[in-house]
């Protein structure tokens, strides 16, 4: 510790008992202070980050898109960090910030949904609880002063009926139709605004279409971004469509897309 | 069981004088007092198929199920008691938790048939605790093909290609030795599987049972699950179809 005083370091004699000491830092302790050992660290920031994650809701189902860029303060690190999950049949997750928090938060959420399998009752989480769930994950954290450093959203089918929701690291959370997290709130969300007050009702490919376009725009615009993205749909045509490219590992309803933007023009 | 009443049998804790343990040895006759478990591994996936006594017509039908996921790959049988057999249910998903947090891939069977084993042996060591009333077979679709363990309430277990345990094993072994189990894929396994807890089911002692049919494979992309109502149907109906044919050939024989 820095602010350890003993008078046999800093001045062999001391001229004045009780006293601060010439030269060294006064402590107003009475000394027992110095051998406390019981501090803790907590995380005061994030380390290795993703930037922002957008997500929208359109007929029939909700897209959450993020980049797969792990970034190490500004130095453009890890190129092939997906951040999107499938939770289950009907929910995915994406996140931004802290990209070890994210990968903690993920594998107790798949250990969580391997229990719910094995209880094989039939049921599932659907993503209103896992979005609540998180708000307590998060809320509970951030009462320790030791945040998960993280923002995320939530998206999925709620009894057939899309939802979007997001939480931060404080605890914060709400449900929206279309959600922008980190420099995406103040670039991607107008735009997504501006999209869904001219096209209230959007279909799927609109859905992408916008999400291509703010991903665009974020990419020549927020420097922790990265041309290589993920985008991931939760809906119910896809559902039927894919049930036959079920793999092992993919739930079947979800398509991945890697959107090279570099070449394109806004 | 002439030793019954000597002294030596209120412990597990303790052997009798020619070197038995009989709380474990009670207990084996707990699992003989269940239903028939049967295992089958072929050459693509594991087949279990469980004879579920049901002693009142007043429960609700898949109440009491006797076959587990305790991974996403891996399946558990159990015989005998079952409310001791959660417990062990409990423990091994446990065990395949603890494992993929450690190693972050599933639990290689081997393995967790080595911890459950161990688990279920605890138990016949200490005067404070009873051993397991119940058998399990574990099974698993893994990258060097199907595999298959059984343990027994002394907490001893061996790889299988088919096994039998609870009140009929007797005459499901002699049924499964029958089958060329290397040869044959997980689709002919259910048919056989539903046909032998057919074959053996007791009509005059035990009325109703249900039949559980699950299996991990190949076909399933390595994914441990009830098998699909179709093939369920269609193994439960050509099961009927053969016990028919067989009483028709026994009567003709009189």
């Amino acid at each position: 510790m820095a602010s350890v005083v003993s008078g046999s370091l800093c001045i062999p004699a001391r001229l004045w008992q009780n006293g601060p000491s010439a030269s060294c830092l006064f402590n107003l302790s009475d000394g027992l202070a110095d051998q406390n050992t019981y501090f803790a660290q907590r995380s005061q920031a994030p380390i290795t980050t993703g930037t922002s994650v957008l997500g929208i809701t359109f007929e029939g189902g909700v897209a959450i898109a993020a980049d797969i860029l792990g970034s190490y303060g500004s130095l453009a690190r890890f190129r092939n960090c997906p951040r999107i999950m499938h939770v289950n049949d009907n929910i995915i997750l994406g996140a931004g910030g802290d990209y070890a928090d994210y990968q903690y938060l993920k594998d107790v959420i798949e250990q969580k949904i391997l229990e719910e399998e094995c209880l094989d009752d039939g049921f599932s989480i659907k993503p209103k609880a896992l979005h609540c769930w998180l708000t307590r994950v998060m809320y509970n954290r951030r009462s320790k002063f030791d945040p998960f450093w993280n923002n995320f959203i939530v998206g999925g089918l709620q009894d057939d009926e899309p939802f979007l929701g997001t939480v931060d690291k404080l605890g914060t959370a709400y449900v929206d139709r279309h959600i922008a997290t980190g420099y995406g709130a103040y670039m991607a969300l107008p735009l997504m605004r501006e999209e869904v007050e001219r096209n209230p009702i959007m279909t799927k490919d609109a859905a992408q279409k916008l999400l291509v376009k703010c991903l665009e725009v974020l990419y020549y615009r927020d420097s922790r971004s990265f041309p290589k993205v993920k985008l991931i749909f939760d809906c119910l045509m896809s559902l039927q469509s894919l049930l036959s490219t079920c793999s092992f590992s993919f739930s079947p309803y979800c398509q991945l897309f890697y959107l090279f933007l570099i070449s394109a023009t806004i | 069981m002439s030793s019954i009443g000597t002294g030596y049998d209120l412990s597990a804790s303790q052997f009798s004088p020619d070197g038995r343990v009989f709380q474990v040895e009670y207990a084996h006759k707990a699992v003989e007092n269940s239903g028939t478990v049967i295992g089958l591994r072929g050459k693509d996936g594991v087949v279990f198929a469980v004879e579920k006594l049901v002693t009142s017509k007043l429960y609700e039908p898949g109440a009491n199920k006797r076959i587990f996921n305790i991974d996403k790959n891996v399946g558990m049988a159990v015989s005998g008691l079952i409310s001791d057999a959660r417990q062990i249910v409990e423990t091994a998903r446990t065990e395949a938790m603890n494992y993929r947090a450690q190693y972050g891939s599933n639990i290689p069977l081997r393995f967790l048939n080595d911890r459950v084993s161990m688990y279920m042996h605890a138990y016949t060591l200490y005067s404070a605790v009873r051993p397991f009333g119940c058998s399990v077979i574990l099974g698993a679709y893994e990258a060097d093909g199907p595999v298959m363990y059984m343990i027994d309430p002394s907490g001893v277990s061996y790889g299988y290609y088919g096994c039998a345990v609870g009140k009929a094993k007797q005459a499901a072994k002699t049924e499964i030795e029958k089958l060329k189990l290397s040869d044959m894929t997980c689709k002919d396994l259910v048919k056989e599987a539903a046909r032998i807890i057919y074959l053996v089911h007791d009509e005059l002692k035990d009325k109703q049972f249900e039949l559980e049919l699950s299996w991990v494979g190949a076909d399933t992309k390595g994914v441990f699950e009830r098998v699909p109502q179709s093939v369920f149907q269609e193994a439960e109906k050509s099961a009927k179809a053969a016990m028919e044919d067989e009483s028709d050939s026994d009567t003709e024989d009189m």
